[in-house]
């Protein structure tokens, strides 16, 4: 074969093999789907979301799981997201240049894919260890220090969008800079904002190793922040490991549960991106 | 706008704004240093006991209070491998068609589909792993791997031994899944910064696109290309629970094949750490984890200062 034949070839054989590569990727998620709505979606009923999780062999819900997630989900973005946001002001508005920002962007973006247990291993140390039990409120601590990377990085990036010359208009209206960042700058990048505070809310709902040993899990009705509070990750965790089919197909279900969530999150915030920034 | 009437609130206004948004932002670094310092206090005892010996020691007996960290290094270690091996070329053939190959309309759709694929909670992962992969790694891939791969002399030895399904392989290959998204995203990210016109004058020269890609596109972008690998082999060695479920939890290591069960820093950690209560046995898991946040924390500096590199690089160019 001549060398323009070769090389031809060479090229459609690459390109076949990147074709092959993207249809790899494609092919785990369509099967990981799959079985979550295939195995979970049987599991799916009301006594799902009115019935405590119940003993091995007995009948029940995900109830105390679906409720203790909601709550620390819900409390450590409440968390994380002011002190995220006031950092990613900082880096952007104050601290473009200075040694505080040039460290904290790089910390920072370490800790956005640090391993997540060792959150978990520190609030054990400076939380549980001292208080002396696993309480729902080292897991809240242990959710709200993943999301503040994820929001210091969105925060920062979508600020550093906003044209300089809205920032100078205001200035020339004579508003001090903490009027022209809160009124004008953070409000513009509001919509990137939100964005990246469902993004952060999308990853800790799945996040488990965290609270193995902060939070833990209970099999009872708490809402006490000082207890252990049930959770979904980690009872689907405990459930899944159990050789009970019952137990299993709870997990399942809690596994479709948390699935749909979190896609459904990941979907919502690029939709809301698109549709605010389009206008 | 309503704008506060005397001069001086506004100042003082500024002045709060200014200083709690930079506690904040030090807070951050405050934690990195929170984590260091918490993990190597709790480590102390189990530092001190065993010194550099913890690293080599291959034994794991928390009645006897002896331990050492060489196994679930280890595992922590080959499943990294076994994940960069398949990820890396997938991802890069993933950027190639996202950048290159695929139509423009469905780049977007693409590109969120393989980054849904980060999306998913890894304890999705582990459950689908542990319930629907590892059986059918068990019954159709590990006796396919023994006849094939498993006759080579040396390497053989890798993928023999009997066909479990949950182990140090099926571990790495779910790693390998997860990790896709990430170095595939990195790369079409970097593979787009390369300048239109040093890719157009290729083809006018009458490159193919694979030339172009190979020749032009990667060395342009090579700084960003290692920079997203190692950002995956970060995440590969702190990955949790989809390890924790398929690893198989064996801290015994007598065999070199891939089949066999064993565990990870991260597994280690999942499954012992809320039992050990405190004392040796504790410290010795802390240090597990220290060992692993440091190597972690190493490697993705490692990322981050390559792909900040290209960024620069990209500066001086234009």
């Amino acid at each position: 074969m001549n060398l323009r034949g070769r090389r031809k070839m060479v090229n459609r054989i690459a390109l076949g093999l990147s074709l092959v590569a993207m249809s790899f990727g494609l092919f785990w998620l369509c099967w990981i789907l799959y079985t979550v709505f295939h195995l979970g979606l049987g599991g799916l009923s009301l006594d799902l979301f009115t019935k405590m999780t119940p003993p091995p062999g007995s009948p029940g819900g995900l109830m105390n799981a679906i409720v203790g997630s909601l709550v620390m989900v819900g409390l450590a973005t409440l968390i994380g997201t002011p002190i995220g946001v006031m950092a990613g002001v900082y880096l952007s508005e104050y601290g473009q240049r200075t040694a505080l920002g040039f460290s904290t962007r790089f910390i920072n973006d370490i800790l956005l894919s640090a391993p997540s247990i060792v959150i978990g291993l520190f609030i054990y140390a400076v939380y549980v260890a001292q208080v002396g039990k696993f309480s729902a409120m080292a897991g809240v601590l242990a959710l709200a220090l993943i999301v503040i990377p994820v929001v210091v990085r969105t925060t920062e990036n979508m600020l550093l969008l906003i044209p300089n010359s809205l920032r100078e208009a205001a200035f020339a209206l004579g508003a001090p800079k903490w009027i022209v960042i809160s009124r004008v700058t953070v409000r513009s990048a509001k919509a990137g904002i939100v964005t990246g505070v469902l993004l952060a809310v999308a990853r800790i709902s799945g996040e488990t190793a965290p609270l193995l040993f902060t939070a833990l899990s209970n099999q009872f009705w708490s809402l006490n922040l000082n207890e252990p509070m049930a959770n979904l990750p980690v009872t689907i965790f405990k459930f899944a490991m159990s050789p009970f089919t019952d137990w299993q197909q709870l997990a399942w279900a809690g596994v479709f549960l948390i699935t749909m969530g979190v896609l459904a999150l990941n979907v919502a915030a690029r939709a809301f991106f698109s549709e605010q920034t389009k206008s | 706008m309503h704008l506060p009437r005397k001069r001086k609130s506004s100042a003082f206004g500024d002045v709060l704004f200014f200083n709690v948004s930079r506690a904040f932002a030090a807070l951050v670094l405050v934690t990195l240093a929170g984590i260091i310092v918490s993990l190597c206090y709790g480590a102390w005892p189990s530092i001190e006991r065993f010194g550099p010996a913890f690293l080599i020691g291959s034994d794991w007996n928390p009645p006897a209070e002896r331990f050492g960290a060489l196994i679930p290094m280890y595992g922590t270690l080959i499943t990294s491998i076994i994940a960069l091996l398949i990820a890396v070329p997938v991802s890069f053939g993933i950027g190639l068609f996202l950048t290159e190959l695929s139509p423009v309309w469905l780049r977007r759709p693409l590109g969120i589909a393989i980054e849904l694929l980060a999306g998913i909670p890894s304890i999705v992962y582990g459950m689908w792993g542990l319930l629907v992969f590892a059986p059918i790694v068990s019954e159709y891939l590990q006796p396919f791997l023994t006849g094939t791969l498993g006759t080579i002399p040396g390497i053989g030895a890798l993928f023999r031994g009997p066909p479990l399904g949950i182990g140090l392989l099926t571990a790495g290959i779910i790693l390998a899944i997860m990790i896709i998204p990430f170095i595939a995203s990195v790369m079409r990210d970097v593979f787009e910064v390369t300048p239109r016109m040093l890719k157009e004058s290729a083809f006018g020269l009458g490159a193919t696109t694979w030339e172009v890609v190979w020749c032009i596109v990667l060395p342009y972008t090579k700084v960003g290309v290692i920079g997203g690998i190692i950002l995956g082999l970060g995440r590969a060695l702190g990955e949790t629970m989809a390890v924790t479920f398929v690893i198989g939890n064996n801290n015994v290591l007598d065999t070199i094949s891939l089949y066999a069960p064993g565990n990870s820093i991260t597994s280690a950690l999942a499954n012992e750490f809320a039992e050990a209560g405190e004392g040796m046995y504790s410290a010795a898991l802390v240090e597990l984890g220290l060992i692993l946040f440091l190597i972690t924390f190493v490697v993705l500096s490692l990322s981050k200062i390559l792909l900040l590199r290209l960024a620069g690089h990209e500066g001086a160019q234009t």
